[in-house]
């Protein structure tokens, strides 16, 4: 991973919402390294802050502070062009394939759309570009001249990616691309993702909170609770030694498709749901629904540290978390 | 045996018409449910396992042409025979139902207390401080916090998790014979999932209700369900017990459902396993197998002739002397492949990673 070239960084950054009760810390010190070529599985519950990290990546919100770094650029001290450049090299794929086309325009129109605004390709070029991008995510001719209201869910998440594939991204932000597909269709998205980032070295930031699944496409592993990130390791590593009591919990309320397994399964219950961002506690953000919490853990919020080589975690009883 | 029997659907056929013509929704499907049993129905969207257990309770009658044929039996007697007004005192009372989504189910008008009592003095005509009482009982049990405080707020002031719980007490408050859940779990995290199941599990040893689940989690279906029907475009195609489905299925779509399912217990293989294409148009339906265009072991005879339910014994033998009853609650499988003649008989495949290492 060492002479990997870092393709975005994230220093520090807050990304803060006014609300009538108070201040909604959404994202709140996120610290990621992101190589190319690599995929990163953003995974949390709903309401930890994960999209909007994803769109603060997107240059959709300002963060409150903290720097977001493009290839060592600061995205924000970008002049007019370097916006520009910025917004072809990093693309989007959205979590609802219903909500994210426009039912006006036909499937040609939407591919294109971005290559028109950043003058890439011209007259018949486009259209066969366009024709090249549908083709790549496994949608053919007929399928250009249709509106997004004929086709069904999987097909208009293709759609999606052939759009974010257009402009001949670097970095793709995926939030929760397959959380609306079936189970079968699910994998077919997962493994053309797979196929595209073989081919034109993508990198990925996939955002979901299914754990099982984002096992099959990422190289490394963040999770996020409460606008911090709890954990960050290697994809296979995570699943065979994790330390924070959160992660425990996540992987252990999913289930596995076999009953014999289940019945011998132990499994964590946490109680009650994730506790409003706004007004955080005090000290570590799960202390009030962690088994494990002690006094410290009210009172003092845990540094995210490194507990064994390329391993990332943030809680003050790591070391003892290990067997359990 | 017989008067275990709960509830039967014989041969049910449901379509819509539309502009485009008529959409054969559901194509003559027989289940059972006995009682204190939890079944699931898996299948992918659009399979009509959603619209196969709304006719069930009512929601798809014979007054709007759609169901068009088939017997649904709730301790023998034909539902489809009963007037509106009739089955109005079973909906809610003695058939209910939990819907997927939480966040638009729920009236925001009203108090969730009032809406978790609404059935309760609905059916029993009794007074308000009378349907507190009980709906305060159905809350502890099923561990909502604070239910007293819980019952005066608006759906928009609770979260997904306890939406969905209060769902679950409105289903429950009539102590309603058969509950139907419908992706009770889809649209919650992982978590919360985790709860929902676990509460669903339990209600089976508190109350005395007996479960159709609908998923197309095959997760969810390996924790709470007794026997399993697969779906597919409108048919059962393969019926068992929880265990001889995940472990020994006998359908090639059981197959690629089980294979598609990423498994955190298994290595991660280079690519996942996924059906290719779409399940089909059912305007316009397969004259042979609707599997056959998606199935890699299709023979000619797939895509002429519709496939046989094939029976198996404990043996794992192909029975074809079964019948009524014991046909009923045996393993079977709708699928050429597994008909004696087909030299194939034995499945190109067995599911991989099997629990006990097989």
């Amino acid at each position: 991973m060492e002479n990997k070239k870092v393709i975005l960084e994230l220093k520090d950054v807050k990304t803060y919402f006014r609300v009538p009760r108070g201040v909604l810390k959404a994202v709140n010190g996120v610290n990621l390294t992101m190589y190319e070529g690599e995929t990163i599985g953003l995974v949390g519950e709903s309401g930890c802050g994960k999209s909007t990290l994803g769109k603060t990546i997107m240059r959709l919100y300002r963060p409150d502070s903290g720097e977001v770094l493009y290839n060592g650029q600061d995205i924000w001290k970008y002049n007019k062009r370097e916006k520009k450049e910025y917004s072809k090299n990093v693309q989007m794929i959205f979590q609802d394939p219903y909500a994210c086309l426009d039912p006006l325009c036909v499937v040609s129109d939407i591919v294109a759309e971005g290559m028109k605004i950043h003058k890439m390709y011209k007259g018949e070029e486009l259209e066969k570009r366009v024709l090249e991008l549908l083709a790549m995510v496994g949608l053919n001719k007929t399928h250009a001249s249709r509106f997004p209201h004929e086709f069904s869910g999987g097909q208009r998440q293709r759609i999606g990616i052939a759009r974010a594939l257009s402009l001949e991204p670097k970095l793709i932000v995926c939030d929760e691309p397959i959380s609306a597909l079936d189970v079968s269709i699910q994998a077919q998205v997962v493994n053309l993702l797979k196929n595209l980032q073989k081919e034109m070295g993508l990198s990925y930031l996939f955002i979901t909170h299914d754990l099982s699944m984002v096992r099959q496409i990422s190289d490394r592993i963040a999770v996020m609770y409460l606008g911090s990130l709890v954990e960050i390791a290697d994809s296979e590593d995570i699943y065979v030694k994790n330390y924070h009591p959160y992660t425990k919990a996540l992987l252990s309320a999913i289930p596995i498709a076999d009953p014999a397994v289940e019945r011998e399964r132990q499994r964590i219950l946490l109680q009650g749901d994730v506790p409003s961002p706004v007004n955080l506690p005090a000290g570590c953000n799960f202390c009030n629904r962690c088994p494990y919490a002690t006094e410290q853990c009210r009172s003092v919020k845990p540094e995210l540290r490194e507990i064994e080589p390329g391993h990332m975690v943030a809680c003050h009883r790591a070391e003892e978390m290990k067997g359990k | 045996m017989e008067n275990n029997r709960l509830l039967e659907v014989k041969n049910l056929v449901v379509s819509f018409d539309t502009f485009q013509g008529v959409v054969q929704a559901v194509r003559g499907v027989t289940w059972h449910l006995n009682k204190k049993e939890t079944i699931a129905i898996v299948g992918e969207s659009g399979c009509g396992k959603t619209v196969s257990i709304q006719t069930v309770i009512g929601l798809n009658s014979k007054a709007n042409g759609s169901v068009r044929n088939g017997e649904i039996l709730l301790e023998g007697k034909n539902l489809l025979d009963l007037s509106v007004s009739e089955m109005r005192k079973l909906q809610g009372n003695q058939l209910s139902i939990i819907f997927q989504d939480p966040f638009t189910f729920l009236n925001p008008t009203m108090t969730v207390g009032e809406q978790i009592m609404e059935p309760f003095i609905q059916h029993y005509h009794v007074s308000k401080s009378e349907a507190r009482e009980k709906a305060i009982e159905i809350l502890k049990l099923i561990s909502l916090p604070q239910p007293e405080e819980n019952m005066k707020r608006y759906p928009h002031q609770l979260s997904g998790g306890m939406r969905q719980r209060i769902m679950v007490a409105m289903a429950l408050i009539c102590n309603p014979k058969v509950l139907f859940a419908d992706e009770p779990t889809t649209a919650l995290d992982v978590t919360i999932q985790a709860q929902i199941i676990e509460l669903m599990n339990s209600l089976k040893e508190k109350v005395d209700t007996s479960i159709v689940l609908i998923t197309h989690d095959m997760g969810v279906v390996a924790n709470m369900a007794d026997r399993i029907y697969v779906m597919y475009a409108g048919q059962i195609v393969e019926h068992g017990d929880s265990d001889t489905v995940f472990h020994n299925p006998k359908h090639p779509y059981t197959w690629g459902l089980l294979n598609s399912v990423p498994r955190l217990d298994k290595k991660v293989a280079d690519d996942l396993y996924s059906i290719p294409g779409t399940p089909p148009d059912l305007i316009a339906p397969p004259k042979g197998c609707a599997f056959a265009a998606r199935c890699k072991y299709a023979m000619n005879i797939c895509k002429d002739c519709q496939p046989p339910q094939i029976h198996f014994d404990e043996n794992d033998e192909v029975c074809l002397s079964l019948s009524g009853q014991a046909a009923e609650n045996s393993h079977y499988a709708s699928c050429w492949l597994n008909h004696p003649e087909c030299i194939r008989r034995n499945g190109p495949v067995k599911r991989e990673g099997n629990a006990d290492g097989k």
